[in-house]
C-alpha cells in the first residue's frame, strides 16, 4: 500500500528561482532565505521518496482563460520546464509517476472530487521552484513528481474546506494502491502576498504565524478559514494558501491517528513582493 | 438575487472574478499570446497593429499602449496575464508590482525589504492605511 510519510508546505516565488538559476544565492538579499531552506535538503536525502504528490497552481502558463479547471492532476510520464516569458528554467524534466496518477485520479473522482485529467502539460515555476528549494539544483530530481494543479488565480477558488476534504480523500486513495509507495505530498504557494493594486506589497507577518500554528496544530480551524478572510488579512495571492490544507489533510492525524512530528518550520520576508513559509510535518510511522 | 461579493470593500485591491474575467478575456488572451517569442517581436515592431488583431475594447488598448497596470486591471486583466507584458519589456515582476503603487522602484523595494506594505488602515474603504484611495498614488516620485 502506498503511504505518505511526510507533508512539505513552502512558497513558491519565481524570484527564488531565478536567483538560483542567475547563481545569486549567496549574495546578502537571498543569503537568509536559502539558509532556512539547508535542513529541509538534508531531510530530503534521508526521507527519500518514492513520489511527491506536489500540489501548486499553474500562473496562466499552461492554462490560459481558455480553460479554468479547478482541481487538475498530470498523468503524464514526463513534465517539460515551461517557458514563461523569460525562457524555460534550467532544471531538469520533471518525471511523472502514470500509473499512480491515474489511480489517484480514478479514485478521486469516485469519491465525488471531478478532477481534470492532463496527459500533456508544461509546468511552471509554482512547480519547480519547490523541488529547486527542497532539492538545490541536482542533474535529476530525486523522484517521480505527479503535478497537482489547484486553480488560484480566477476566483472563487476552491473553498478551504473542499481542499482539507481534498487531502483527505487522496490518502484514502494511496490506502487503495497495491505497491507499497513512500508518497510525500506538498502544498506550496504563499504566505501572505498581493501583487496588484495600490495595496500590492501587503505582508501580514502576525496573520501568517497564526495561519502556521493552527496549520500544524488545528488544522480543522485552519480549513473554514473563509476566502475573504485571506484577500483581506493575507493579501489577494495569499488566498494560493488554500493549496496548503490539500496537504494537510492527507496526514494521518485527520484519519484519527497520532498528531504529526514538526521537523522544521520557517519564515522570512520578503522575497521579491512575498513572504515566504515553510513547514516540514512527518506521520509518525 | 445577485451574489455575495464580499470582497467589494478592500481598498486599492480588484478581485479577478468571473465577471472581471468575462471583461477581460480578450486582453488576458492577447497577453497569453506574449508567451511565444515571434509574437513577441511582431509586437514590439508594432505595437498597435498587433493589438488590432484582438477582439479587445479601445480602453484596453490604450491601457495597454500606456502600460498603466491598474488601468488594465480596471478593464478585466489579471496581474498573472499583464505580466507576460511585463516579461517583453523585461521587467521583473516587482517591477510591476511596484508600478501599480506610484512608488519608485527604490522606494517599493525598500517597503520590501523593511517588511512589506502593513495591513493596517489597509483592510477596509475608508480607514486610512497607505492603500487607500485618497492616499494615491504614493511614493515621492
Amino acid at each position: 500500500m502506498a503511504y505518505i510519510s511526510a507533508s512539505v508546505y513552502t512558497s513558491h516565488v519565481p524570484a527564488i528561482g531565478a536567483a538560483l538559476d542567475q547563481g545569486k544565492a549567496e549574495e546578502p538579499y537571498w543569503q537568509p532565505l536559502f539558509a532556512g531552506y539547508k535542513f529541509s535538503k538534508q531531510w530530503m536525502q534521508e526521507a527519500k521518496p518514492d513520489v511527491i504528490i506536489l500540489v501548486y497552481n499553474d500562473h496562466a502558463t499552461a492554462f490560459s482563460l481558455q480553460m479554468i479547471p479547478t482541481f487538475a492532476i498530470g498523468t503524464a510520464a514526463e513534465f517539460q520546464p515551461a517557458d514563461e516569458g523569460w525562457g524555460p528554467r534550467p532544471v531538469p524534466i520533471v518525471q511523472g509517476h502514470p500509473e499512480l496518477a491515474s489511480h489517484i485520479a480514478q479514485s478521486l473522482i469516485l469519491q465525488d472530487f471531478d478532477l481534470t485529467i492532463v496527459n500533456e502539460m508544461d509546468v511552471d515555476h509554482g512547480l519547480t521552484v519547490p523541488l529547486s528549494l527542497m532539492c538545490g539544483q541536482p542533474k535529476t530530481w530525486p523522484c517521480p513528481v505527479i503535478p497537482f494543479a489547484v486553480n488560484v488565480v480566477q476566483y472563487p477558488v476552491p473553498r478551504g474546506q473542499r481542499c482539507f476534504q481534498l487531502g483527505q480523500a487522496i490518502r484514502r486513495a494511496l490506502d487503495e494502491y497495491d505497491e507499497d509507495l513512500n508518497v510525500q505530498i506538498w502544498g506550496t504557494g504563499g504566505m501572505t502576498h498581493q501583487l496588484q493594486g495600490p495595496r500590492a506589497g501587503l505582508i501580514n507577518r502576525q496573520w501568517d504565524s497564526q495561519f502556521l500554528d493552527k496549520l500544524i496544530n488545528d488544522p480543522e480551524a485552519a480549513a473554514v478559514i473563509p476566502h475573504i478572510e485571506y484577500v483581506r488579512e493575507a493579501g489577494s495571492e495569499g488566498i494560493e494558501l488554500v493549496m496548503w490544507l490539500i496537504a494537510r489533510g492527507a496526514m494521518s492525524d485527520v484519519a484519527g491517528e497520532a498528531k504529526p512530528k514538526v521537523r522544521h518550520r520557517f519564515y522570512h520576508v520578503p522575497a521579491s513582493n512575498t513572504a515566504v513559509g515553510h513547514l516540514i510535518l512527518e506521520n509518525s510511522r | 438575487m445577485a451574489l455575495d461579493k464580499p470582497y467589494l470593500d478592500i481598498p486599492g485591491t480588484t478581485i479577478f472574478d468571473t465577471e472581471q474575467s468575462r471583461k477581460g478575456y480578450h486582453l488576458n488572451q492577447f497577453c497569453m499570446s506574449l508567451m511565444k517569442a515571434e509574437n513577441r517581436e511582431r509586437f514590439k515592431a508594432n505595437e498597435r497593429a498587433y493589438l488590432d488583431e484582438w477582439p479587445m475594447t479601445e480602453e484596453q488598448k490604450q491601457a495597454v499602449l500606456a502600460r498603466d497596470l491598474n488601468w488594465c486591471i480596471r478593464t478585466g486583466g489579471n496581474i498573472y496575464f499583464l505580466a507576460k507584458i511585463g516579461a517583453t519589456d523585461g521587467k521583473s515582476f516587482q517591477q510591476m508590482a511596484g508600478s501599480m503603487t506610484g512608488m519608485s522602484e527604490e522606494e517599493y523595494r525598500e517597503m520590501m525589504i523593511k517588511g512589506g506594505r502593513s495591513p493596517e488602515g489597509n483592510r477596509y474603504l475608508g480607514e486610512d492605511g497607505d492603500a487607500q484611495p485618497h492616499r494615491q498614488p504614493q511614493g515621492n516620485s
